[in-house]
């Protein structure tokens, strides 16, 4: 594999993440960008090249929605294209974003993720029905959180791990999101809040899920030679890794994200790092329900298969923690706009490793972070490593 | 959050405000309607239930065995032509027990949604509903039998499996 250029990230914005917004997706788009040009004081003329990452078009009732975000986007007159890759979008348009650069095409690329869920009547559940096969899923009537539920089932199971364990994350997640202005649902809530809340598929619980929200992020990505004049500082994407397993998700073991392993492989092998449960610091993998985040921790080799709801259970995933996981508070706090959660985490990596994360900086400087998204039929991963 | 960004923009609406229209909102309802060809291999998947069997295929080259049915291996990706009927039964690969239907409304009687593996597979099933169990009998690894819409009634659809239900072991 041959790169051109390495690429740093120089800037970050994003808006608030809320239930319902007032403003349209392409008012949100560009309440980020604005944020993201402002934080290393670039302009729109500044910016070569635009990626976007969005989610369905269902949710919108929007078709073309690449194209209907262009003009909130900053992309007006610019080379500008659109990812998708359901969940795992929001990391993998950064990696979109990446590729620009590092070819040598652009000097700079501006990443923008954005979700407007609630839009979608009566419930935004109704547009995941269509990610199932039509032919032999969808007339049993699915939705999402029977599959999360089936495959959180398979994972307990396999491991005897109890609820107990998983739920910490929960717990974890929404207390670390207290300290993240853009927070939708950031609580103090307890292991028997989480245990206690409603059933809504077994084993999946009210507090074991993230909520559906509005919300935009952006990024600002530039060449080395160019990100040195920009910022004293930058943040450098050193590995990135995708892909992608069968989507006959029904003839696959669940217990494992195989593909996740995969994709953080590829990343690790492209960043040099060998050994990454020595040198992560810190991590953000993709955590729309509780389980999710200890089956991807595992995915993306930073402890042993099954290990991770102990660790969590010890308190090595805290802030404070030998291995501080969801630092952002997650989409379980912070929320979960599709595409724009996966940049959120991104945001995350970036102000962390630069030491601005105010109240939710992580101690001892950390170098190095592995950020992580996931989606479609339970099939991707999405992984991105940075270095302060 | 960052040094540059204290207060980050949007305005988030009440739910209340929303549902009782006190802010302006434009509503649409698609009305569109989709008539999928079943394609190759669905198709004959099909034609086996509503023929009260389930039918596979085995790549000759991995030899592997799966249901549903394609007509082409994805790990080896060559053409598939062996067709395997395959017995009405298997085990519970994973299950859930949930109170919501699709739009996520409240259900009082659970579904049971689960991956059946179906026997002489290699670990491969399809998502169906589990019907005349206790949940809290049911484990990973239980058997289950199919239980058939009647014949008069089994269209070529996935429904024309009603559910599985347990059954004891035969070997």
């Amino acid at each position: 594999m041959q790169i051109k250029k390495r690429v740093a990230v120089v800037g970050a914005g994003m808006t608030k993440f809320m239930r319902r917004a007032q403003e349209t997706g392409k008012e949100l788009a560009f309440e980020a960008v604005r944020q993201a040009l402002d934080s290393c004081n670039m302009r729109i003329e500044d910016i070569q090249s635009v990626a976007l990452g969005s989610a369905p078009d269902a949710f919108d009732g929007v078709h073309m929605k690449g194209e209907y975000l262009l003009d909130g986007a900053g992309a007006w007159g610019k080379p500008y294209s659109r990812s998708f890759v359901g969940g795992g979008t929001g990391v993998f348009s950064l990696i979109h974003g990446w590729w620009h650069v590092a070819s040598g095409l652009f000097d700079t690329c501006l990443v923008v993720a954005e979700e407007k869920m609630s839009s979608c009547l009566p419930h935004p559940q109704t547009a995941f029905l269509t990610i199932f096969d039509n032919m032999i899923e969808r007339p049993l009537g699915p939705n999402l959180i029977w599959i999360f539920a089936l495959e959180m089932q398979r994972y307990m199971q396999t491991y005897k791990i109890p609820k107990e364990q998983i739920a910490q994350v929960a717990v974890k997640n929404k207390r670390n999101a207290l300290d993240h202005p853009s927070a939708q649902i950031a609580q103090k809530v307890t292991l028997q809040d989480v245990l206690n809340s409603e059933v809504m598929a077994y084993p999946v619980q009210r507090l074991d899920i993230s909520p559906v929200s509005d919300g935009a992020c952006a990024i600002v990505l530039a060449s080395e030679d160019v990100a040195r004049k920009i910022t004293d500082s930058p943040v450098w994407i050193d590995g990135v890794g995708w892909n992608l397993d069968t989507t006959y998700w029904t003839n696959r073991d669940l217990y494992f994200p195989r593909y996740v392993a995969n994709a953080a492989r590829m990343a690790y092998a492209m960043a040099g790092v060998r050994n990454p449960r020595k040198e992560i610091d810190f991590a953000e993998p993709y955590d729309p329900f509780d389980y999710k985040e200890l089956h991807h921790m595992e995915g993306l080799l930073l402890c042993r298969k099954g290990e991770a709801p102990k660790l969590t259970a010890e308190g090595v995933t805290e802030r404070d923690g030998n291995l501080p996981v969801c630092p952002s508070g997650g989409l379980l706090g912070v929320g979960n706009p599709i595409a724009a959660a996966g940049l959120m985490k991104i945001c995350e990596l970036f102000w962390q490793l630069r030491g601005e994360a105010g109240k939710r900086q992580i101690p001892g400087d950390p170098r190095t972070a592995v950020a992580q998204a996931w989606g479609d039929l339970m099939q991707i991963g999405t992984v991105v490593v940075m270095r302060g | 959050m960052s040094k540059h960004l204290q207060k980050p923009p949007g305005v988030p609406l009440r739910e209340e405000d929303f549902e009782a229209q006190r802010v302006l909102s434009v509503m649409y309802r698609p009305k569109m309607r989709y008539s999928w060809a079943t394609g190759v291999a669905i198709g004959r998947f099909l034609k086996g239930l509503r023929a009260g069997k389930i039918i596979g295929t085995q790549c000759a080259h991995c030899r592997r065995i799966v249901v549903p049915p394609r007509v082409f291996c994805e790990w080896c990706f060559r053409p598939v032509n062996d067709w395997v009927d395959l017995p009405d039964t298997g085990i519970i690969n994973t299950f859930s027990v949930s109170y919501i239907s699709t739009d996520t409304t409240k259900l009082k009687t659970p579904i049971i949604p689960a991956v059946i593996e179906i026997d002489g597979t290699t670990h491969a099933g399809f998502l169906h509903v589990i019907g005349e169990a206790k949940p809290e009998t049911l484990k990973i690894g239980t058997r289950v039998k199919a239980v058939w819409a009647e014949s008069t009634k089994r269209r070529g659809s996935i429904t024309d499996i009603r559910y599985f239900k347990p059954a004891e072991w035969k070997p």
